[in-house]
């Protein structure tokens, strides 16, 4: 080596100090998400949530009570055939059948966490592929995505999914695959947008100019840079979609009866909110407190991902 | 009294990681028709002295005393600001989009920072001044662009356009903070003389911060050289390109590669500019100076006469008599070699 | 002190032929016109019609103001967009017509530096992977043999290798701009195409890099095409200057010579608009405030592109394109103008007077017309 370069290299700059490690920007996201408080109470909820769910049979142990076991025993039941509120034998009350709402509400919590985990995966994972391809090839390609992104952005979506559900009958599956393929729409278009405008970094020209083959490009260059919005998107929109199995539940396109779920109890309890309003509150709190808590999770994920703030605290 | 007298500025923000202290004691006087430069890198605290000043730098905690015409800005109550800003004291900045509204023709902008003004100003009369003004700042055909939008103008003709809208109330000061940074040699030169133009005509005093030496060499009277939030030297035009005191100037002017052609090296100042997060008390410099001695890492220097002459002031330990200083720089450097020597 | 760059450059090599030669490149973009009006498609003339040779080992400065199309010429040398017409010759073979893939062996022989050193690296990606990525992508050496490779370019321009696992957020602008270079030289290019690569720097941190190119080009024998719209820092590290106007090159000469004889009243112009960081220059100097604005690359001015805001533009000058050829007995060889009326050096441009029917200088009515 020159004198002149090691002269240069000797008088390298420094400015973040002694650290040899940089912090990767996912790392110093998660360290914002554990300063934001109500994020991590969220989160806490979220997982209190979720473990309530896994331990659905011990309830069931616990209680003695199946949830699709109807008792009608006075205690299940009035003797006109009413439900009955809490008592100690059923905690959180009964249904119409004499079902107990406390078990029925626990596992309710499967179904909708397994449909809004499911479901959400597959709109992601259909959205960022398309959105992928449609924003960097250009071209004939993206202008026939955009138009079917548009197409499948103004189909009527309950509409469809009723004409659906009545040809195969309500299932898990046809649940999932239909709100997977109405929803992944809107993040195929966040996606193409943002490859858009990455496209034109002069990064992704750097890499063309070392020969890096348009693969590479999209999944090393361009992927990891979405993939922040993704990710605040995938938790925004995992409580948007409980709340649509809730819905599709509610108007009866759910899960065939007798399996328990949020939509379906609340759905059942309708007639009977004036004298049994346990029926109708306790799923219905259910519902609330999951999507509240996802969403206010999901607003945590988005701040900390916020790129504004990146260089504040990386020192 | 001259028309801004600034003193002892200080301008700090509360950030997460602490205290910025964007601006450290800053202080000058400006006379009507005179251009003063604040010159410095990124970092250096240049724009934040000015912003502060018109009320820019939202959150920043600001000290000092800055007196305009009588009035000290740093103490006046919005409804008098209100009265200073845009009307005696135009601002033009390095985007012109930033100060002219995308949705509006720049005429209707223009009458109407002129109708703010002075409500006695009829509309057809704001109009042709409108005209008038775009025409001196030599957009051809004014006349007829009138009614455009600022996004049908190239961007040295929009400069033009701010330029003419922040003029057109006659200001007393005008505040330019890197108004050709963005603009071609040659449109530069068109927007420099159009600027020195409309002072000779108006005799408005201009503020210009910049970074660009070459422009500070054509258009000032005074230059003030910030370093870390500090002035480090103050001088005369010729006096600071010519006969400068500080090591900081010194360095600036040697890193420019105007001199020679190639093969020769250029001397760059070694290492980068200091956060100016809780700096610590000695000189900012010291790290990079190559005549830096003990005295310099203890104590901060403040900024005193140098060379005799009253109108130069550097903030550097070294003897302020010239042949004093040769002989402290020499030992300074013959110091420093013999010390990196056995390593 | 004029030194002749042209016969060191030789002498060094032995070998006359340049190592890079363009001949009659275009690059025209289609414009993004309303689906509604489908007549004729326009086109940006970004690139039109350019000749220069690059010898091996020196620097080529390319100057020229924004929309002149010196970037699209440079993405065109490194082959980022394909030409539009015209050959590109590296080392006697035509790399203008390879497909992407035939280019990719070819990717070792010439590498880019970018602007934006924070555009220009991925936020993402460690400074280790960046400056490794051409390995990876070329498939050379082991993980272990690439990350020794990659310390050593570090170190090369002046970065500790110890910062390896860092992101370039946790960099300045002037380092980032060395990580960048330390990724064009990874493959051991033969040219590097400079584009702008300290134009976003602060003057002390931008000489730093200055002098890592000039010893990089020293020590590693690298042959420049530096692009810049700054004309101080192109005279500091070019050999030869071509300067660009509207998609066309003006002049093109060994440094020395086109500052002291420019002969193009465009060059002229651009000289005297450089602000001087020395006030008795800057004081004592002509200067030529150019008319308007330049014009629009989709419809070029006939003739001269120069002609409508040249101060002695003529009637023919609007109609005979002139040839870049030398222009007068006493430049050297090097020197090539692109003008009918080439200046003499004690020519004063501000006393002269266009006569041209279409000049922007007659037709321009405010009171900064003309020159001063």
């Amino acid at each position: 080596m020159s004198i002149g370069t090691s002269d240069v290299a000797a008088a390298h700059e420094e400015v973040a100090g002694p650290v040899i490690e940089g912090r990767s920007p996912w790392a110093l996201a998660f360290a914002r998400l554990r300063r934001d408080k109500v994020a991590m109470l969220s989160l806490a909820i979220i997982i209190v949530i979720v473990v309530v769910a896994l331990l659905a049979p011990l309830f069931s142990a616990i209680t003695g009570h199946g949830p699709n076991e109807q008792y009608h025993t006075a205690n299940a039941l009035s003797p006109g055939g009413l439900p009955r509120g809490p008592s100690g034998e059923f905690w959180w009350g009964t249904d119409d059948l004499g079902r107990d709402v406390l078990v029925r509400t626990v596992y309710g919590a499967r179904i909708s966490l397994l449909v809004g985990v499911l479901a959400t995966a597959l709109t992601v994972a259909i959205g960022v592929v398309l959105g992928l391809t449609a924003g960097f090839l250009g071209g004939l390609v993206d202008t026939l995505l955009t138009r079917l992104i548009d197409v499948v952005l103004s189909v009527p979506f309950i509409l469809v999914a009723v004409a659906l559900v009545s040809i195969t009958g309500p299932s898990l599956s046809i649940t999932v695959l239909v709100i997977g393929f109405f929803s992944w729409a809107s993040v195929a278009r966040i996606v193409r947008g943002q490859v858009l405008s990455l496209r034109e970094r002069e990064f992704v020209e750097a890499a063309r100019s070392l020969g890096s083959s348009d693969r590479r490009i999209m999944f090393v260059d361009i992927l990891p840079n979405v993939l922040s919005q993704v990710i605040v998107y995938t938790t925004l929109l995992i409580p948007v979609v409980i709340v649509v199995q809730a819905t599709l539940s509610f108007l009866g396109l759910g899960l065939p009866p007798p399996t328990a779920d949020w939509g379906g109890m609340i759905s059942e309890a309708q007639s009977y909110y004036t004298v049994a309003p346990w029926f109708i509150a306790f799923p219905g709190a259910a519902l609330v407190i999951t999507t509240l808590a996802f969403n206010l999770f999901g607003d945590g994920v988005a701040d900390a991902f916020d790129p504004r703030t990146d260089r504040l605290i990386s020192q | 009294m001259s028309l801004l007298e600034i003193r002892d500025l200080e301008v700090s923000f509360n950030t997460p990681d602490g205290v910025v202290r964007a601006v450290r004691g800053l202080s000058f006087d400006l006379d009507r028709g005179k251009t003063l430069a604040i010159v410095g890198e990124s970092g250096s605290g240049k724009s934040v002295s000015t912003q502060s000043l018109t009320g820019l730098s939202r959150g920043a905690h600001v000290t000092g005393s800055a007196t305009f015409d009588g009035i000290d800005l740093l103490t006046a109550d919005e409804h008098q600001l209100r009265g200073i800003r845009g009307a005696r004291i135009g601002m033009i900045f390095q985007d012109p989009l930033s100060s002219l509204h995308p949705y509006y023709r720049v005429g209707w902008q223009i009458v109407e920072m002129i109708r703010a003004h002075d409500r006695s100003v009829s509309k057809r009369a704001a109009r042709d001044r409108a005209a008038q003004l775009l025409s001196m700042v030599g957009i051809p055909h004014a006349k007829d662009r009138i009614g455009d939008f600022p996004h049908q103008f190239s961007g040295g003709m929009r400069q033009r356009v701010m330029i003419a809208m922040a003029m057109s109330v006659e200001p007393d000061l005008l505040i330019a903070d890197e108004p050709t940074t963005a603009l071609d040699v040659t449109v530069q030169a068109q927007v420099l003389a159009v600027m020195r133009k409309l002072q000779d005509e108006m005799g408005t005093a201009i503020i210009l911060i910049t970074h660009d030496l070459g422009v500070v060499a054509e258009m000032s009277d005074e230059i003030v050289v910030m370093y870390a939030g500090q002035v480090m030297e103050r001088a005369s035009r010729r006096d600071l390109f010519y006969r400068h005191h500080h090591p900081y100037t010194e360095g600036l002017l040697a890193s420019l590669p105007a001199q020679g052609g190639k093969g020769t090296r250029l001397s760059p100042i070694k290492g980068t500019p200091p956060s100016s997060i809780n700096p610590p008390d000695r000189c900012p410099f010291a790290p990079r100076c190559p005549y830096a001695f003990d005295k310099c890492w203890r104590e901060n220097p403040l900024p005193r006469v140098v060379f005799g002459d009253p109108s130069h002031q550097s903030a550097c330990w070294l003897s302020t008599d010239e042949a004093t200083r040769r002989e402290e720089r020499a030992r300074m450097v013959a110091s420093k070699l013999s010390a990196e020597e056995p390593a | 002190m004029t030194r002749t760059t042209t016969a060191e450059g030789q002498g060094n090599t032995g070998s006359d032929e340049p190592l890079l030669r363009l001949r009659g490149v275009k690059k025209h973009f289609p414009v993004q016109s309303s689906a509604l009006i489908r007549g004729e498609q326009e086109y940006v003339h970004a690139v039109d019609g350019v000749d220069l040779d690059v010898r091996r080992g020196e620097t080529l400065g390319l100057v020229g103001e924004t929309g002149c199309g010196k970037s699209t010429l440079a993405r065109c040398i490194a082959r980022l967009y394909d030409l539009t017409e015209g050959t590109i010759e590296l080392d006697g073979r035509d790399i203008s017509t390879l497909s992407r893939r035939e280019m990719r062996p070819l990717r070792r022989e010439i590498q880019m530096i970018f602007q934006d050193p924070y555009g220009s690296l991925n936020p993402r990606r460690r400074v280790g992977s960046i400056i490794g990525e051409p390995f990876a992508i070329h498939d050379i050496g082991s993980r272990r043999e690439r990350k020794k490779q990659v310390q050593e370019l570090m170190e090369l321009v002046g970065l500790n290798p110890e910062h390896y696992n860092r992101f370039p957020a946790d960099f300045s602008g002037g380092q980032r701009q060395r990580i960048g270079a330390a990724r064009a030289l990874a493959l051991k290019p033969k040219m590097l195409v400079c584009d702008e690569p300290v134009s976003a720097l602060d003057v002390s941190i931008q000489a730093q890099l200055i002098n890592l190119l000039a010893d990089l080009q020293d020590e590693l024998g690298l042959t420049y095409v530096f692009i810049t719209h700054d004309l101080s820092v192109v005279r500091h590290i070019s050999d030869r200057i071509a300067v660009m106007y509207l998609g066309k090159v003006m002049e093109v000469a060994p440094v020395e010579e086109l500052f002291e004889t420019s002969r193009h009243p465009y060059t002229r112009a651009l000289l005297s608009a450089l602000p001087l960081p020395d006030p008795d220059l800057a004081d004592r100097r002509e200067q030529i405030i150019l008319v308007g604005d330049m014009p629009t690359p989709v419809h070029p001015p006939s003739g001269c592109r120069f002609h409508t805001r040249c101060p002695k533009a003529q009637p023919d000058c609007a109609e005979v394109v002139p040839p870049l050829e030398k222009a007068k007995d006493d430049d050297s060889a090097d020197h090539l103008t692109a003008c009918l009326y080439p200046m003499d050096p004690d020519e004063r441009l501000s006393r002269a007077r266009a006569t041209v029917a279409d000049s922007e200088i007659v037709a321009d009515d405010s009171a900064l017309g003309g020159v001063s």
